[in-house]
């Protein structure tokens, strides 16, 4: 079995007018079905701008792009946009939902652009199963102003797995949550990776990196590190922990 | 069956980017009637201005066919002569041995009639009215398609005895005998005695704008020698065999007089000789001009209408970058941009259209109500502007479309 994500050499340089800048300088970097990898390093350390790549948005400048045992790196403008329509469920840092249309609109928005032909009930259907994943069936005709941000972020989720993907992009998805509200879609995402999509994230926050299975860690464009973690946090564990710790605190006199 | 599956697919997609449109148009209500406005002024002004011309136009028609069918006129003088114009009905240089001509040398000719024409003061018992009279020969009711109501025409016979008979307009019978029937007496023609034959059926206005029914017919042997006097006549209506025939009937007249007349080569004419079809082009020449006049004014204000929907549509692509950037993101194709946009443009220029048909309408049922002007909004008029206006959002819209769908997915997302 090919691997979901291979990279060969990639890189990518920016133009900015007299200086160039290089983003990624030669990244190899294999991702098997079933892995869950958070991607680290300071900000400018090439790690969005991998996320982009990988996340077929963007076009590496030089090496290969295996996705799925298929070349990408030749694709044109469509055929990235099927790849990012069937293949691949993007969660932004900011959530990027469509503001005026409510959650289950947004997590029909992928169905509208298949090729594989949804009929109308199946996409309603289809966007309220993903909710339910996600566990917002109930909130499914709010607005995303109605929603906490920890909700809009699974609302997100939702429409990141609506087209059944193989692989689940996650940029910064704990970066405007508060803790606790992080240790929940963390949680929420070990569950989809129990259930065999395959997650790649991109984080600077340790803690969180920790609840996944194997962190990489860039510096400059290239990869310094890259271990499996050794003691990986349970999400729902840590949840219990800190309530008991909370009832611990209000029975204290 | 595969076809019918592809076709309602392609149809709900395209209703839902329809509804898609609609509801960003929606959320900015004020600016979406603001910029359909031109469109909405555009296509107003073109149904009312069609909906006046073809109302004219229609009457104008009408008018022209009250003069008859398939009708050649030849007037004494020249129309269109340089120097001295002679006035065309002051001169008369039309004999009655001419009439004879036309109707004996030309083919296709099926009938001929004088036409003399003057105004006198008539009575009838005690009342008393101030109309035209006009003499004609018996085929002059066949030429022009004037039936009688009541009663009988005269007949060549009473043409060769000059005869003292005559039929009588609706207007004038109304005048001079209420509501008996006047078949069988006598009006009183500046003196002289005429018996009403019969009653003709009413005609209404004429190109000029007078009363066709206000007037007497009589032989015009009558009318020359016991009432106006003199030899020459001033018109003379030609009825041909056919429509087709009119133009070679024209020419052949116009060769025959000139011979007759002896007029060298090169000299004017001092005749003329117009068809019908000729004659309701002066009568329509004018409101033609003023139509141009008003299709230009139209088609700028549909130019300004388009360029306001180009410039919202810019302004909407710029404001909506990170939607598009989203939607790029989950998988929208460039196609799927351009078209999200493209909608929207043809969808407020067709609603602007919509609107303007609406108000269009409205417009030349007032005119036609408090103006009293006669308006017609032919159906292809209606259609072919709502299709322009569609047409106008498709042309303006395509360029702003084009721009969103050329948006680069990393860049858009970027997008504050």
């Amino acid at each position: 079995m090919s691997a979901v994500i291979h990279l060969d050499a990639v890189h990518k340089t920016y133009h900015t007018g007299e200086v160039e800048v290089h983003a990624v300088c030669g990244v190899s970097l294999n991702i098997e079905r079933g892995e869950f990898v958070a991607i680290m390093g300071a900000s400018g350390s090439g790690k969005s701008t991998l996320m982009n790549i990988i996340a077929c948005l963007d076009r590496a400048t030089g090496g290969r792009y295996l996705f799925d045992g298929a070349d990408v790196s030749m694709l044109d403008r469509n055929q990235l946009a099927d790849i990012r329509n069937e293949k691949i469920g993007f969660v932004f840092q900011s959530f990027n939902l469509l503001s005026r249309t409510n959650a289950l609109e947004n997590v029909e928005l992928p169905m509208l652009y298949t090729h594989r032909r949804v009929p109308s009930e199946q996409i309603r259907e289809r966007a309220l199963q993903a909710l339910d994943t996600v566990g917002l069936a109930d909130r499914a005709g709010h607005h995303p102003s109605q929603l906490s941000g920890g909700q809009q972020q699974r609302v997100a989720i939702a429409r990141a797995l609506v087209n059944k993907p193989s692989l689940l992009l996650a940029d910064e998805p704990t970066g405007n949550l508060d803790s606790r509200t992080s240790v929940e879609v963390m949680g929420l995402l070990q569950r989809l990776n129990e259930q065999g999509i395959t997650i790649v994230m991109v984080t600077h926050e340790l803690d969180i990196a920790a609840y996944t299975k194997r962190n990489v860690v860039m510096r400059d464009g290239q990869i310094v590190h890259d271990d499996p973690v050794a003691n990986c946090l349970n999400a729902e564990t840590e949840l219990r922990r800190r309530k008991q710790a909370d009832q611990t605190v209000k029975l204290a006199p | 069956m595969n076809f019918l599956v592809e076709t309602s697919y392609w149809l709900l997609r395209i209703l839902s980017i329809i509804r898609v449109a609609l509801r960003a148009l929606r959320r900015n209500k004020l600016r979406s009637v603001l910029t359909a406005l031109g469109i909405i002024i555009g296509v107003g002004a073109v149904i009312t201005m069609v909906g006046v011309g073809q109302g004219a136009k229609n009457q104008v028609e009408a008018q022209i066919a009250s003069l008859g069918r398939n009708v050649v006129l030849v007037f004494s003088g020249n129309f269109s002569s340089r120097g001295v114009n002679s006035g065309w009905l002051s001169a008369g240089t039309l004999s009655v041995p001419d009439v004879e001509a036309i109707r004996l040398e030309i083919s296709d000719v099926v009938g001929v009639s004088p036409e003399v024409r003057r105004s006198f003061q008539v009575a009838a018992g005690n009342q008393n009215w101030f109309t035209s009279i006009v003499g004609s020969s018996a085929s002059y009711f066949e030429i022009r398609q004037w039936e009688l109501i009541n009663g009988a025409g005269f007949t060549d016979q009473d043409v060769r005895g000059a005869t003292k008979v005559c039929v009588i307009g609706k207007t004038v019978a109304e005048q001079l005998f209420g509501e008996e029937d006047p078949v069988g007496h006598i009006v009183r023609i500046s003196n002289v005695p005429f018996i009403i034959l019969g009653v003709l059926a009413p005609k209404g206005l004429s190109i000029m704008g007078t009363d066709q029914d206000d007037v007497i017919i009589m032989p015009y042997t009558s009318a020359m020698k016991r009432l106006m006097g003199g030899t020459m006549l001033r018109t003379v209506l030609v009825q041909t065999d056919s429509f087709e025939d009119l133009n070679t009937v024209r020419e052949q007249i116009n060769d025959l007089l000139r011979q007759r007349h002896r007029i060298a080569e090169g000299k004017d004419d001092d005749f003329t000789v117009r068809t019908q079809e000729e004659i309701a082009q002066m009568a329509t020449a004018t409101s033609r001009i003023m139509s141009l006049l008003l299709a230009a004014i139209a088609a700028v204000s549909l130019i300004v209408g388009g360029i306001g929907i180009m410039n919202i549509m810019l302004v909407s692509v710029t404001e909506r970058t990170r939607e598009i950037g989203i939607r790029m993101a989950v998988g929208a194709r460039s196609r799927d941009i351009l078209l999200q946009f493209l909608v929207e443009a043809v969808t407020l220029s067709s609603l602007g259209g919509l609107i303007g048909i609406g108000l269009g309408l409205g417009t030349a049922e007032l005119l036609s109500k408090v103006a009293g002007w006669p308006t017609l909004v032919p159906m292809t008029a209606v259609v072919v502007s709502f299709v322009f206006s569609a047409a106008i959002g498709i042309f303006f819209g395509f360029y702003p479309a084009r721009k969103a769908a050329r948006l680069d997915p990393i860049e858009a997302l970027r997008f504050e």
